[in-house]
């Protein structure tokens, strides 16, 4: 009997990839998933930060999907080399800091790597012609095909059938008539296949797997970027962008403020790393300083702190700053009116 | 049988989940590993993690106000 075929499958934790694997599954091809953790991902650690108390983390979808495939999952933490895809990609950037198609180049590269090292035969991913403007589309495909180094040992179960014949195809380990022709940005045929498979309570992340689609993080990034004037980051910066408001009332320093109780004892963690604040006459925020203020824009960081507390509306709060060698310092100060904060200032 | 601890303490999901399969590959069938943590994510995460390759969770405790999850490494770790 001719040795089982073993097919790697890209696993996002929504449900393209949970189909493009069921299908090649349905094959009786045996499938492991992997899924990269680029820093930037929208699941896992966000849901921990904002969480209130008593209620339940959010699963981790990837997870899920490997657990309702029944699959094995290699989470790999891809965090360091991703670096050179997001700083400087060959392709370009997408609506906003998404590096979408090196992204992809990328991925299914480390996934060519793995296969190799595990001895697994093809790659699989839940790619869909012309499902998303920048990295799915007609012409990217073989780009990514060719780039990666996966060539044909690269197969989309999804779009397949408009697509050029790959070598589980031609070799026969998969029926490419059992494969799908999806194309477009429609979701029925998804919904439709997702039904056949009896899958429901799948993930639907709106803009895409990461937070660099995202408008308002992707501005956070540059700002960070042109302040610091290199591009270059840390795991630590890329978390700290999810978290609170950021105020940046002069070039050389920004104040993250928290939002709620979560990011609250989050930023608690940081107290070590930068300057912190936080009023003692009322309820109120934990600011953390990302910079290097002067002793006048330290009270201008209290006012601004202040502002979101309790004290808001009082005469005089006060604040305590402490810096990350211990050292500590009170401050009095005059709340700032919403009047008194530029829009600018708001990263 | 052996018995190894990992601190994954401050770190987010996925971050303790990859060190801890990370750690269970240079395991042996039956080892256990004990693993300290601070997001609350791990509780859900680490045993659907240890259900989907196998490994078994062999207890959980929140008592000290972390996470701390102990876990046996299955026969195909
Ligand atoms: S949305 Fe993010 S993770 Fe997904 S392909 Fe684009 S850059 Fe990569």
């Amino acid at each position: 009997m001719a040795q089982q075929k073993k097919a790697v499958a890209l696993i996002s934790g929504g449900l393209d990839s949970m189909l493009a694997a069921k299908t090649i599954m349905e094959q009786g091809i045996q499938v492991e998933g992997l899924n990269f953790f680029t820093g930037f991902c929208v699941e896992g650690h966000t849901h921990a930060i904002r969480q209130k108390e008593g209620v339940r983390p959010k699963r981790n979808n990837a997870l899920w999907v490997a657990e309702q495939l029944g699959i094995k999952l290699h989470i790999v933490d891809v965090i360091e080399e991703y670096k050179t895809v997001l700083i400087n990609p060959k392709h370009g950037y997408g609506a906003n800091l998404n590096p979408c198609l090196d992204c992809k180049i990328f991925m299914v590269n480390k996934a060519g790597q793995w296969l190799k090292e595990n001895n697994f035969d093809f790659i699989i991913t839940g790619e869909v012609i012309g499902q998303r403007p920048m990295s799915q589309r007609k012409q990217t495909m073989p780009i990514i095909a060719r780039e990666s180094g996966a060539d044909d040992v690269l197969l989309r179960p999804l779009c397949a059938k408009n697509l050029p014949e790959t070598l589980p195809e031609r070799e026969g380990w998969v029926d490419r008539s059992k494969l799908h022709g999806f194309s477009g940005r429609s979701r029925k045929p998804q919904m439709e296949l997702a039904q056949r498979f009896g899958f429901d309570d799948y993930a639907q992340p709106a803009g895409g797997c990461c937070f660099l689609t995202d408008a308002a993080y992707s501005s956070k990034l540059v700002d960070l970027w042109q302040n610091r004037g290199h591009k270059n980051y840390e795991l630590d910066d890329v978390m700290l962008l999810k978290v609170g408001r950021h105020i940046r009332p002069k070039a050389h320093f920004k104040l993250i403020v928290s939002r709620e109780e979560g990011e609250d004892r989050f930023l608690q963690g940081y107290k070590n790393d930068f300057i912190s604040l936080f009023c003692t006459s009322h309820n109120g925020p934990l600011t953390l300083i990302d910079g290097t203020p002067n002793a006048e824009d330290l009270t201008l960081a209290g006012q601004i702190t202040a502002r979101y507390g309790q004290g808001r509306g009082a005469e005089q709060v006060d604040l305590r700053v402490r810096f990350p060698d211990g050292r500590e310092k009170t401050l009095q100060v005059k709340p700032l009116t919403p009047e008194q904060m530029p829009k600018e200032w708001f990263v | 049988m052996s018995r190894q601890l990992l601190n994954a303490r401050r770190l987010l999901c996925p971050l303790p989940v990859i060190r801890t399969q990370d750690k269970v590959k240079q395991m042996q069938p039956g080892d256990q590993l004990e693993i300290i943590c601070t997001d609350p994510g791990v509780m859900q995460d680490i045993p659907a993690w240890c259900r989907i390759n196998g490994h078994t969770v062999l207890a959980t405790d929140t008592q000290t106000g972390e996470y701390r999850i102990i876990l046996q490494v299955g026969d195909n770790g």
